[in-house]
């Protein structure tokens, strides 16, 4: 039994609202000769392919093969598989198409999605080790528990990306859900890794920068902090998970001793076993309550992901700026350049009016030469900043829109995750007043 | 089940020895009632005969006291209820209360006020109030068991305490040890023969209570059994005081196991260090952190902080009263035990003097005709008496026993019942709150 994720909700708006869908006999009509998906079909700011199908990450299977180095290794695959909607609203039940994919091509694909789109707050995957462990579970990436819990979380990522309404219409991201053949060497040609920021590029980016969009800097300021607190919290919770275990193992040795003490008595005997037993029923459902609260973790490190994938767009726009920036202070420097030749007059120390002051001037000819090749370089440069100008306020204008977007998705999932949590802690109540009550009928009877 | 306990057992001089069940066999005679009684409703209340009288559970010493166990029978039922204060047939009433400190130049010591309330022509007055300390609970004690070394006598709560670790003058400790003594008395006073004997009378009516005189009021069997000295060797012991042995034995052991079980818990919920509610103190702290950098979800963040507080509150208050009324009766007990054994001990002392006596005799008649001296038959029938009484008192105590455990368990599932309750209530709350504002935010959407 799959339990709620944040995106049932979008599942079930898609559902909703497939009356209002286009409907198309096959799938060729979503695509377009030249790849990309039918203008036609494509409509504004909906959750678009989430309308037209149906996707789920339906099970779990492990794999042996040999790896890029021709070693044997043992992997995990899932199966994904994706149902037009219309078929369903019209109550036919055809059999899903699926596919397998392993957790590497679903990295390989939020790469490219980073990529082509720096300016969208690319949903996150679920973790890649598990971390924030409480001592009871496994760390070990092949523990059906964590195998699970993956699953659901690879299904959170797919929902999340197919509803987004310009990430859901990338082809890309139409072949990885229907095409398990050839879809990495697809990816691989669209060149996208030429396209990525290196790290240091970046981080170089962030420290020189000088005029940022303040809205940005503050959304990186909270970035950092959702991170804090969010991992702090997972931090706190699974030491307190730990903690409440031990409490709950305890009382099931007041189970034991009942029973013991039990066998001596006569009169009391029968009340003090029947009260052993639930005693060993509280210690036993601990197991199953710190399970549950592991979904309420896995929804908060989903943010905890989400808080990284907005700092890169943040980061990304520091970068685009500041190669704005760099790109206008090499135009001004060679104009100024242009100036000097062009009047003589030296604004600026440079080697070059050294030398000339020194050795003498340079021959008129070559002054034409320099000029040229100057005027070249400018009208260049009058592009490029021009380009850059137009990169850096598309980046802006789009990004702002889906940080928007983003932040009212964060709120309302997150709020919904700790009203889930005070469900589960009211459940967790109810349980244990059922088990002390039915300890306390038992005592009443001794 | 309750219906198959023994029934009458009789005291000191009532009934011979041989006419008393073993209190732990099956009985022979059909105790389960036959077509004449009527379970009455209520699931712990003792069979009633159609005519409605109370089927005998168990028999006290005296004729008067059996009609109080009967009675006493009847409030089995309520755990709130004082187990010591059956209704109108009991003539004797005592309470330990109002501890007060006094600072002297000498010392610093707690005294507890002693109010009596009595029909019995023993004593002078109807009502009695005056002020003890410890010293003089154990005074009485000591008086009890030399006066009456056939009976077990209640234990007290432990005398010493080591002054580094606990603070005797703290509330706590002083509340815990006040329930004690409390009980204490109300067990001596609720005993159909100790609470004849004239030092309990002394104890709750003297203004003064001069121990260094004493009372002159030592019987003789006390006496005589003081004088007994080791190097009587017992043949055989009966079967039922076996038992007995056996089952204080294993009885003990579990309440130790009990009492670490207990301990544990608290330790690895309120602890001092790095325990449960450490790390749920600190839990609650992040959401209230996180809170200050959210907008929309500062509100829902700093309910789940509330609620978190709230929730280590009721887990300090459970650990409190954990630690405060259940550990204590535990230990007591314990000290019960040890009580009850020296009873035994004492017994089997006495019966080892009787063989070793008679043994004795009967050599001298085989060699020179001397008849059986008076000595020996006294001592047979000290035996007697001592057998007699310590059933009494076991049937009692097994009886009292119940009643505690059944109460101080009862105890411990509603302390953890009304944790979660509060718990529950917290997180209820919360929820209320957070779906008016998720509604509230949907009506605002849709205008």
């Amino acid at each position: 039994m799959r339990p709620d994720s944040p995106t049932s909700g979008e599942r079930k708006m898609a559902e909703d609202v497939k009356e209002e869908s286009v409907a198309a006999d096959d799938d060729s009509e979503l695509l377009a000769e030249d790849g990309s998906l039918n203008a036609a079909v494509e409509e504004e700011g909906g959750c678009f392919l989430l309308r037209r199908m149906e996707i789920c990450v339906a099970e779990a299977e492990k794999r042996s093969g040999k790896n890029a180095v021709n070693m044997q290794e043992t992997f995990t695959v899932y199966l994904i598989e994706t149902r037009p909607l219309d078929a369903v609203a019209e109550g036919r039940n055809p059999a899903p198409d699926s596919l397998w994919r392993r957790y590497s091509e679903f990295e390989l694909l939020r790469s490219y999605l980073v990529v082509t789109y720096p300016y969208i707050v690319v949903p996150p995957l679920p973790e890649k080790r598990a971390e924030f462990v409480w001592h009871k579970l496994s760390a070990d990436n092949m523990d059906p528990d964590f195998v699970e819990r993956r699953r659901v979380g690879l299904e959170n990522f797919l929902l999340r990306v197919a509803s987004h309404p310009v990430l859901s219409n990338d082809k890309i991201l139409y072949h990885f859900l229907s095409e398990e053949r050839d879809w990495k060497e697809v990816v691989y040609e669209t060149g996208f890794q030429a396209k990525a920021d290196s790290r240091l590029r970046a981080l170089s980016a962030t420290f020189r920068v000088r005029n940022t969009d303040k809205r940005f800097m503050d959304m990186k300021h909270y970035s950092d902090e959702l991170q804090s607190h969010i991992s702090q919290l997972l931090r706190a919770r699974a030491r307190v998970a730990d903690r409440l275990y031990g409490v709950f193992k305890v009382h099931g040795n007041y189970g034991r001793v009942f029973s013991e003490w039990s066998a001596i008595e006569r009169e009391m005997g029968d009340g003090l076993q029947s009260a052993g037993h639930h005693m060993d029923a509280y210690a036993a459902s601990i197991d199953d309550i710190l399970e549950e609260e592991e979904h309420y973790a896995d929804q908060l490190k989903e943010y905890l992901f989400y808080a990284e994938a907005l700092r890169a767009v943040c980061r990304k726009h520091e970068l685009t700026q500041f190669e704005l920036e760099v790109a206008s202070q090499d135009l001004i420097s060679k104009k100024h350049q242009r100036e000097e030749l062009a009047t003589g007059i030296v604004r600026t120390f440079s080697l070059k009016g050294m030398t000339n002051k020194l050795f003498g001037q340079e021959a008129p000819e070559q002054r034409e030469a320099r000029l040229k090749l100057l005027e070249e370089l400018i009208a260049e440069g009058e592009d490029a900043v021009r380009e850059k100008t137009a990169e850096c306020e598309e980046h802006v204008e789009r990004a702002w829109v889906d940080m928007e977007r983003f932040e009212e998705q964060k709120d309302k999932d997150l709020r919904e995750a700790l009203i889930n949590y005070a469900v589960m802690q009211i459940s967790m109540c109810k349980k244990g007043i059922q088990v002390w009550s039915n300890a306390k009928e038992c005592f009443l009877k001794m | 089940m309750s219906v198959g306990a023994p029934r009458g057992l009789a005291s000191s001089g009532q009934k011979p020895i041989t006419e008393i069940l073993h209190p732990l066999s099956a009985a022979e005679e059909p105790l389960s009632p036959g077509p004449d009684v009527t379970a009455t409703v209520g699931g712990d209340k003792e069979a009633v005969l159609t005519n409605g009288t109370p089927v005998e559970t168990s028999s006290p010493a005296s004729a008067s006291s059996l009609f109080n166990r009967l009675q006493l029978d009847d409030d089995l039922e309520a755990d709130g209820r004082d187990p010591y204060a059956s209704m109108e047939t009991r003539d004797l009433f005592v309470t330990v209360d109002d501890p007060k400190k006094h600072v002297s130049t000498m010392e610093t010591y707690i005294t507890y006020r002693v109010s009596t309330k009595t029909t019995r022509i023993e004593f002078d007055l109807p009502e009695y109030s005056v002020r003890r300390r410890y010293q003089d609970f154990d005074w009485l004690r000591i008086k009890l068991e030399d006066s009456q070394p056939t009976h077990l006598i209640p234990p007290l709560p432990e005398k010493f305490v080591m002054k580094g670790v606990v603070d005797r003058f703290s509330e706590e400790f002083v509340e815990t040890r006040m329930k004690a003594l409390d009980k204490f008395l109300k067990r001596v006073a609720d005993h159909p023969v100790l609470s004849f004997n004239p030092h309990l009378n002394a104890f709750l009516s003297a203004k003064d209570l001069n121990k260094r005189q004493g009372l002159a009021l030592l019987t003789k069997v006390g006496e005589s059994v003081k004088h007994v000295a080791g190097g009587y060797k017992l043949r055989a012991r009966p079967a039922e005081f076996c038992a007995m042995g056996e089952y204080l034995d294993t009885f003990s052991l579990k309440l130790g196991t009990i009492d670490r079980i207990a301990q544990r818990i608290l330790k690895e919920q309120s602890g001092s260090h790095r325990e449960y509610l450490t790390e749920l103190r600190e839990y609650g702290t992040v959401y209230s952190s996180w809170a200050g950098s959210e907008g929309d979800l500062r509100r829902p963040l700093e309910g789940v902080a509330g609620c978190v507080t709230t929730c280590c509150g009721a887990l300090e208050e459970l650990s409190e009263n954990m630690s405060q009324d259940f550990l204590p009766v535990l230990r007591e007990y314990v000290l019960y035990i040890e009580s009850m054994k020296n009873v035994l001990r004492k017994r089997d002392q006495s019966q080892a003097e009787y063989e070793g006596r008679l043994e004795a005799a009967i050599l001298r008649k085989q060699e020179d005709r001397t008849p059986i001296p008076m000595e020996v038959e006294k001592c047979q029938d000290r035996v007697e008496c001592f057998n007699a009484d310590l059933k009494a008192d076991w049937e009692r105590w097994q009886s009292n026993k119940r009643q505690d455990f059944k109460q101080l368990l009862t105890g411990m599932a509603d302390k953890n019942i009304n944790y979660y309750e509060k718990c529950q209530a917290a997180w209820e709350s919360l929820i209320t709150l957070l779906q008016d504002k998720q509604t509230e935010d949907k009506t605002s959407e849709t205008n």
